[in-house]
């Protein structure tokens, strides 16, 4: 075995998660630094990672003999994500694998369709363009009106230029008061706030309307971004877990070093408590600081108070009244359904190479609002009542960590774990965050 | 034109990327580390169509390991959808033909029973053998053995004196060349291992289109 038994290295990268793979793939290729990344599984990405078919009956503990060329076809031709997420077309991800050129070796294509769920029990398909705000079903003649309004605004705003403000004032106002402004309703706001705007509680209606205007517009300019018509998502062909790989790659390339399958022990601080150095079967090796992710320090995170819940279904048919589609994105807004919480779907199949011909992926999530129940998949009921028939399921609860302190007295910087957002978006902040910690100063995207 | 994915796999300092150098760069540095900053080299070969004499060019897209080899770390995406390989050892280093055969095992594995994947056994390193025949560790019957057992092309070569990196290359072309043929004639309807064209290109930026703007 190759030794590498007191070499010193710039940054030591523990996991392989994509917000670690992003931070290995900017800090080798752009900030010239030598970097050893580290991962104690045999495969990359860790809690971003695609597994097949047979992993995920082994990860639940279920029999898999028989699996392969069985009910479920081949077991290989199965990448199922171990957190469902989207990328916003326009959403800085996709910047940064365009800025990085990370796209070479990548497929996307577009996700089909999204819908949002009504009380009435049915889906509608999220209006992505003025023109189909007026002609959905989902809003009330009125309504279609405010909502058309609403949007004309939002597509004017200009943070700059106060003429275009009508009276709003983005520091100052709360979004509560801008849907009074515009005669918004509940139906309008759950729609704007939950479905466009993408909050996952209500939260948001009492905070300064800056934010929600600037996710109404990437939501606007992501439906816009590959031709309407289909929905704000984009999805790489073989799963997610291709994403940490793709930058792994980038890193590997400008000369990161890369070992799978590899325990950590013995993680060694200064007098001044700063990290030293830690042992793996190669050596001892150093660095003036490490990134991880939360697994690899328990001590060093805390829970944010939250756990979510994420349900994999398979499905041997497609979704009812989607028109067919191979993938699409439901919504459930916590009005609809009597939660605090929204419940995301997220459909794929084979279109993205992710399950055989004839299967459908479902993959559904949300925070858990009461953890103490008996069974967590009462919470997310109404989203199974949509899929229909499920041959199979798989679910788990996790709780989701996050850095006790920013890492600057002991040179540890460690990421969040992944949340229960539909989208990458707090994914990258949380990769700019470490990145300004570890750097010292911001992460520019060209 | 045509485009093939080429994959190089084998332990590391075997010479994978002398041979890439050699066969696109026409170049060779004995202390070049691996090529630094590249995606994946492409060059284009030309080759005759057996049948109707047209000539018909071929491109590669070869796809080095970064150094991801070196611990066993290769991400399954630099096997996925891979047309050819080569695999390369070090004809002076009696222990790296066994690691070849791992390398070709572990790349069969990845791509399932399905794959056609063209793959080519290359013992690197000729130039020392020619200049001091004690040097060599491996025959080359060892090596043309199992690449017979296993259907896998087999040369030996030298990256640095140019000895048969060419041919490496026009072989693999040719045959993939017929692969290509006798797929269309099969299902002509199906276009690409997509089954279609409806990716979203990414590397540049997506402008309206005549059917989305007002004329």
């Amino acid at each position: 075995m190759d030794s590498l038994d007191g070499e010193e290295f710039d940054v030591i990268i523990l996991g392989t998660g994509i917000t670690e793979c992003i931070l290995s793939g900017i800090l080798s290729s752009t900030q010239n630094k030598k970097i050893l990344h580290i991962d104690r599984q045999d495969y990359y990405g860790g809690d971003t990672a695609s597994i097949n078919l047979k992993q995920l009956f082994e990860k639940y503990k279920k029999p898999t003999e028989g699996l392969d060329n069985g009910k479920f076809g081949r077991f290989r031709d199965w990448n199922v994500d171990l957190i469902p997420k989207l990328l916003m077309s326009n959403g800085e991800l996709i910047n940064i694998l365009i800025s990085t050129k990370v796209t070479e070796y990548l497929e996307f294509k577009q996700i089909s369709g999204s819908y949002v769920y009504h009380k009435n029990g049915k889906i509608y398909k999220i209006p992505s363009t003025e023109y189909e705000a007026v002609t959905s079903s989902l809003l009330g003649l009125f309504e279609k009106n405010r909502v058309k309004n609403f949007l004309q605004w939002v597509s004017q705003y200009n943070f700059e230029d106060p003429k275009t403000h009508q009276g709003i004032n983005w520091e100052k106002n709360t979004m509560e008061e801008v849907y009074y402004k515009f005669g918004l309703g509940n139906s309008s706001q759950d729609f704007i706030g939950h479905a466009m705007a993408l909050y996952p509680t209500d939260d948001y209606v009492k905070l300064p309307c800056k934010e929600c205007i600037e996710r109404v517009i990437l939501y606007s300019q992501s439906v816009a971004k590959f031709g309407p018509g289909k929905s704000p998502y984009l999805y790489p062909l073989y799963g997610l877990g291709e994403l940490p790989q793709a930058f792994a790659r980038l890193s590997a390339l400008y000369g990161g070093i890369y070992m799978l399958n590899t325990p950590v022990s013995d993680i060694r601080f200064n007098d001044e408590g700063k990290f030293e150095s830690l042992t793996i079967p190669q050596g001892t090796v150093k660095a003036p600081m490490i990134i991880a992710d939360p697994s690899y320090f328990p001590e060093k995170v805390e829970s944010t108070g939250k756990k979510y819940i994420r349900c994999i279904c398979l499905l041997n048919h497609k979704v009812s009244s989607t028109d067919q589609k191979d993938s699409l994105q439901i919504i459930l807004p916590q009005n609809q359904i009597n939660r605090k919480n929204d419940i995301y779907i997220a459909v794929l199949g084979a279109e993205h190479f992710v399950t055989p011909k004839g299967w459908n992926l479902a993959i559904v999530s949300t925070i858990l609002e009461d953890d103490k129940a008996a069974d967590p998949l009462s919470e997310i009921a109404p989203a199974l009542k949509l899929l229909g028939d499920i041959e199979e399921k798989f679910y788990e609860v996790k709780e989701i960590l996050k850095p006790k302190s920013d890492g600057e007295g002991d040179n540890v910087f460690i990421s969040k774990s992944y949340d229960a957002m539909s989208h990458f978006e707090s994914m990258t902040e949380d990769v700019k965050d470490v990145y300004k910690r570890v750097m010292g100063e911001d992460l520019v995207i060209e | 034109m045509i485009q093939f994915k080429l994959v190089l796999l084998g332990d590391s300092s075997v010479g994978k990327s002398s041979i890439v150098t050699r066969f696109v760069k026409d170049q060779f540095d004995i202390n070049k580390e691996s090529t630094i900053g590249a995606a994946f080299l492409s060059q284009t070969i030309k080759l005759l169509d057996s049948e109707t004499n047209d000539e018909v060019a071929v491109k590669f897209e070869i796809w080095d390991t970064a150094g991801q080899e070196r611990y066993k770390s290769l991400a399954p995406m630099y096997y996925r959808n891979s047309n050819a390989a080569i695999v390369v050892y070090d004809i002076t280093d009696a222990n790296s033909l066994s690691k070849a055969v791992k390398w070709v095992n572990e790349l069969k594995e990845k791509l399932g029973d399905d794959n056609d994947c063209v793959i080519s056994l290359i013992g690197n390193k000729l130039d020392l053998i020619n200049e001091d025949e004690t040097k060599r560790a491996i025959s080359r019957r060892e090596g043309e053995e199992f690449a017979i057992e296993n259907g896998l092309y087999f040369h030996e070569v030298s990256a640095k004196e140019n000895i048969g990196i060419k041919d490496i290359f026009q072989e693999i072309g040719e045959s993939l060349y017929n692969q290509h043929k006798e797929k269309k004639l099969k299902n002509a309807t199906t276009i690409s291992r997509n089954g279609g064209n409806s990716n979203v290109e990414l590397n540049r930026p997506s402008t309206n289109d005549a059917t989305s703007c007002c004329s």
